[in-house]
């Protein structure tokens, strides 16, 4: 089946069963290769993207359900400059490995649109995914000093 | 003929110097260097180092990245002796070619490294060096990031001579040409300067005439007042890349032409594949071929989600052998026999050991932890195509030259026949050290069933987690003797391994009769090193044990340590720090408590203190944790702390969740939900503070580990009365705690 997807304001056609994951298409039909595999089952967040603006788990989205939405990635997140959340990881150094930080930064973007300034608490309720390297400190203070920019 | 550690002991007359010798190419080496990983106009002067026409410097790593921070730290390494100016210091990875080996530095480093001896390999390195000095006439040497050792080893051995001896075969050109002796001569900056006539050249102009000279495998080092780079928190250079997803992984590879790859292994290690029942799953779409293995089934497709689609609706059978019936509590019978028999051997013993135990008052426990998996954030994959009898591989692999010599073994190849492409990884922590590269061979022999197609093979994060190679499942039982006061006058420690004795189990404190031995207990269940290996375990066990002694003898945690430590200044110093950055001994709100542990690992002195809290219902937070760490000297003192924190939430998600149990010879877990992490929601705050000693560099990558469990579980014990022997704690109740009155 044809699909048209809007990922990063450019409208896409592919031609992939209903089903197919969102991620393994923007990666695999569209080399769209920023936004990362995890786990498959929308447990780790590695895979997270944006449509319409809400953090949304790409590897357990079908494609069929995202027709007619605007999709981001972190490839598009940027694309006019290092937003302050990218500023801020480099300033407060924070990837290691860097695999999950598509997914972290991407999450953290979606969640500061809606609350600029998120407690310790509000932050760990709403980012759920995961990094082995154990960036998450740097990461509190990255968004703690963009609460506070 | 003297055998190979014969020849490099006897030239090592002080640890390292010949090392340096050994790695310093001479100029007919250089020539091929330039060949293999120099652009037009760039030169190489010396190992690891260009210098391009405009004065710019490029190191090249001979490891990979795995976000540790040693494409920073060791280029500023160089860059410090070298007297570059960090802004022109470009960094590039080498490619996997015996030319840019770090085995030799390994190797030297490993014999000259305090805590080897004899034919002990160290365990960061066993089944790694092992294996890869096997092959070492065939392939010479290794490429190998892992064991805290890229700082230590490639940078104090190498990148710091290498700058060195550039920097002065840099003057010696500089000095011919101007023909004034080379101590009139100066450098700043990526030139060479001439005081006395006010003349200066830049190092592009100089560097093919320098290229001339032998690099001098003794040049004169800075002393470290003169630094200016090292020892500075400079900002890592591949983190621009990696928040705006370029960094290009080895999941990421795009080939053109390029299959993918889904498989399916035998959930039993050691088991086969008796038969596959193809059906209909041929016909679905993409599904390109199906492939079947020894010990797995492999379909590859026109595209990922095809192929792991198509390979779920197989159905292989496979022959489980001798292994079908193995469950987590057979193994630990097995352990637990072993430790009564008499098959330990003598490990350690100094003074009466353990015929110490008749006197004094005994205190005796038994620890356990379980398998772990390394659950990298990056499933195993790799990227193979087999054409014209050539074998070209992709993958983010913790050595390059290892992962290209196993891909020529496997496929039958010469190495010349193997092009190797290393990429970044997401997440090493052990896993991607050579022995452990299961997902090479699997990617490489489906490759090669489909000559001209490009194949990304990709394990499910199921298939990652269920054929790793774990950190062991083992047990300590311990015995001690104290005296009057409370102190021990004898430890005795008797433990399983799945190798041989372990370094690790060794311990710092002073106590004059120990005997420590051991028992190997091999099961079928593939193990590996895991972020900080043995002394993952041992320093649980160890700072667990020591910390019932303390109570045992109703004195301080603190204070036991720092008596036991009377010989070990640089230790004390550690511990004293910690807890007086962590308020030892302050008042407490009621719920929460303090728990203190100290480990040595990788040369390198680490202490937590952490901070509970239990709630009423016997859930548990770990609040802050502080920690002092003591590696002789940060060369980059931000890159330090990071490695440390991510240490301590690796190993507090192991202590808090990490289990990987056996049931009919295969993994139970399978994924994150049923091998749960530690997520910010858990993440404690963390302190980190250095402890400049001055000693020799320790590692940083893995030090931070092995103390986080216990400090935990002796803050639990603090807390409740509770003493956890055995890992994780998700499976120990903290609800039916009785409260004790928590004097720390």
């Amino acid at each position: 089946m044809s699909f048209l997807l809007k990922v990063n304001g450019t409208v896409h056609e592919v031609d992939v069963e209903h089903d197919a994951p969102l991620l393994w298409v923007l990666r695999d039909e569209l080399g769209l290769t920023g936004t990362k595999f995890g786990c498959g089952i929308s447990a780790c967040g590695a895979c997270t993207v944006h449509v319409n603006g809400v953090a949304t788990r790409s590897c357990v989205t079908a494609v069929s359900n995202v027709v007619g939405t605007d999709i981001t990635t972190i490839e598009g997140l940027g694309a006019g400059g290092l937003t302050p959340v990218q500023q801020a990881w480099i300033d407060h150094q924070v990837p290691q490995c860097g695999y999950c930080q598509s997914g972290m930064i991407m999450a953290v973007s979606a969640l500061l649109a809606k609350n600029p300034s998120p407690s310790d608490d509000e932050l760990a309720s709403s980012i759920t995914n995961i990094c082995r390297c154990g960036t998450y400190p740097r990461l509190r203070a990255a968004v703690h000093s963009l609460a506070k920019a | 003929m003297p055998s190979r550690r014969m020849i490099v002991l006897g030239g090592l007359g002080t640890a390292g110097a010949l090392v340096v010798g050994y790695a310093l190419w001479p100029s007919h080496r250089l020539e091929r260097a330039d060949k293999l990983a120099a652009k037009p106009g760039e030169r190489f002067v010396a190992n690891w180092i260009k210098i391009s026409p405009d004065n710019s410097v490029t190191v090249v790593v001979p490891h990979c990245d795995m976000g540790t921070g040693i494409y920073t730290a060791l280029p500023q390494m160089a860059a410090e002796e070298l007297d570059a100016d960090w802004s022109t210091v470009h960094v590039e990875a080498a490619p996997p070619d015996p030319l840019f080996a770090n085995g030799s530095l390994a190797e030297g480093f490993i014999l000259a490294s305090r805590h080897m001896t004899g034919d002990q390999i160290p365990a960061f390195l066993r089944g790694t060096v092992a294996n890869t000095f096997r092959t070492i006439a065939s392939y010479m040497d290794l490429q190998v990031t892992g064991g805290s050792s890229a700082v230590r080893a490639t940078g104090v051995y190498g990148m710091r001579v290498a700058g060195a001896a550039a920097r002065e075969m840099l003057v010696k050109a500089a000095a011919a040409r101007w023909n004034v002796a080379t101590a009139e001569c100066t450098t700043k900056s990526n030139h060479v300067l001439h005081a006395a006539s006010g003349k200066s050249l830049g190092y592009g102009e100089l560097a093919a005439e320098a290229a001339t000279y032998s690099p001098s495998p003794t040049p004169a080092l800075k002393p470290k007042s003169a630094y200016t780079l090292v020892g500075k928190p400079i900002p890592r250079v591949d983190i621009p890349e990696k928040v705006n997803g370029v960094t290009n992984y080895g999941l990421d590879v795009q080939v053109p032409g390029m299959s993918y790859a889904a498989i399916k292994i035998s959930p039993v290690f050691g088991g086969k594949l008796k038969a596959v029942s193809v059906g209909d799953v041929s016909k679905m779409r993409g599904v390109q071929k199906i492939v079947q293995l020894d010990d797995a089934v492999v379909v590859v497709a026109d595209r990922y989600w095809r192929a792991r689609d198509a390979v779920e609706a197989l159905n292989p059978v496979f022959d489980n052998g001798a292994n079908g019936g193995v469950t987590s509590a057979t193994i630990t019978s097995r352990r637990m026999a072993a430790l009564k028999s008499a098959d330990l051997k003598s490990d350690l013993k100094t003074g009466s050991g353990a015929d110490a135990l008749s006197g004094g008052r005994i205190v005796e426990a038994t620890y356990q932890v379980p398998y772990l998996a390394h659950a990298t954030m990056e499933p195993m994959n790799a990227t193979a195509l087999f054409k014209d009898g050539k074998l070209e591989v992709w993958s983010g692999t913790q050595d390059g030259l290892g992962a290209r010599a196993q891909c020529a073994k496997t496929a039958k190849l010469d190495m010349e026949n193997v092009t190797y492409h290393l990429l970044p990884m997401g997440g090493g922590f052990g896993r991607r050290l050579p022995g452990f590269f299961n997902f090479l061979d699997y990617a490489v022999k489906t490759a090669m069933a489909m000559p001209g197609t490009p194949v990304k093979l990709i394990f499910s994060r199921e298939e990652d987690m269920q054929h790793d190679f774990y950190r062991p499942n083992v047990m300590s039982h311990f015995r001690a003797a104290l005296d009057a006061k409370g102190m021990p006058i004898a430890w005795a420690n008797d433990y399983t391994t799945d190798g041989g004795a372990d370094t690790e189990a060794h311990i710092d404190y002073g106590i004059p009769n120990q005997e420590i031995r051991y028992v190997k207990v091999p099961t079928h269940v593939p193990t590996g090193p895991w972020r900080s290996v043995e002394a993952s375990w041992h320093g649980f066990f160890i700072e667990s044990f020591v910390d019932e002694l303390a109570h045992a003898a109703n004195i301080d945690p603190v204070a036991y340590r720092l008596q036991l430590l009377a010989d070990k200044p640089r230790h004390a110093e550690v511990v004293r720090q910690v807890a007086a950055r962590a308020g030892w001994g302050t008042p407490l709100p009621k719920g929460k408590a303090r728990g203190i542990a100290m480990v040595e690992s990788f040369e390198t002195i680490v202490a937590h203190v952490v901070e509970i809290e239990i709630a009423p219902d016997g859930r548990l937070k770990v609040d802050r944790v502080v920690s002092a760490v003591d590696c002789g000297m940060a060369v980059n003192p931000d890159g330090l702390k990071a490695q440390i924190e991510g240490g301590i939430i690796y190993g507090l998600s192991a202590a808090l969740f990490g289990e990987i149990t056996i049931d009919k010879g295969a993994v139970m877990q399978q994924s994150f939900p049923d091998y749960d992490v530690v997520r910010l929601a858990q993440c404690p705050t963390i302190e980190v503070h250095i402890v400049e000693s001055g000693a020799a560099l320790g590692g940083a990558g893995e030090p931070g580990t092995p103390p986080i469990a216990p400090a935990v579980t002796n803050a639990i014990f603090a807390a409740t009365g509770i003493r956890v022997r055995e890992l994780p704690l998700k499976n120990v109740s903290l609800a039916s705690s009785r409260p004790q009155s928590a004097r720390l």
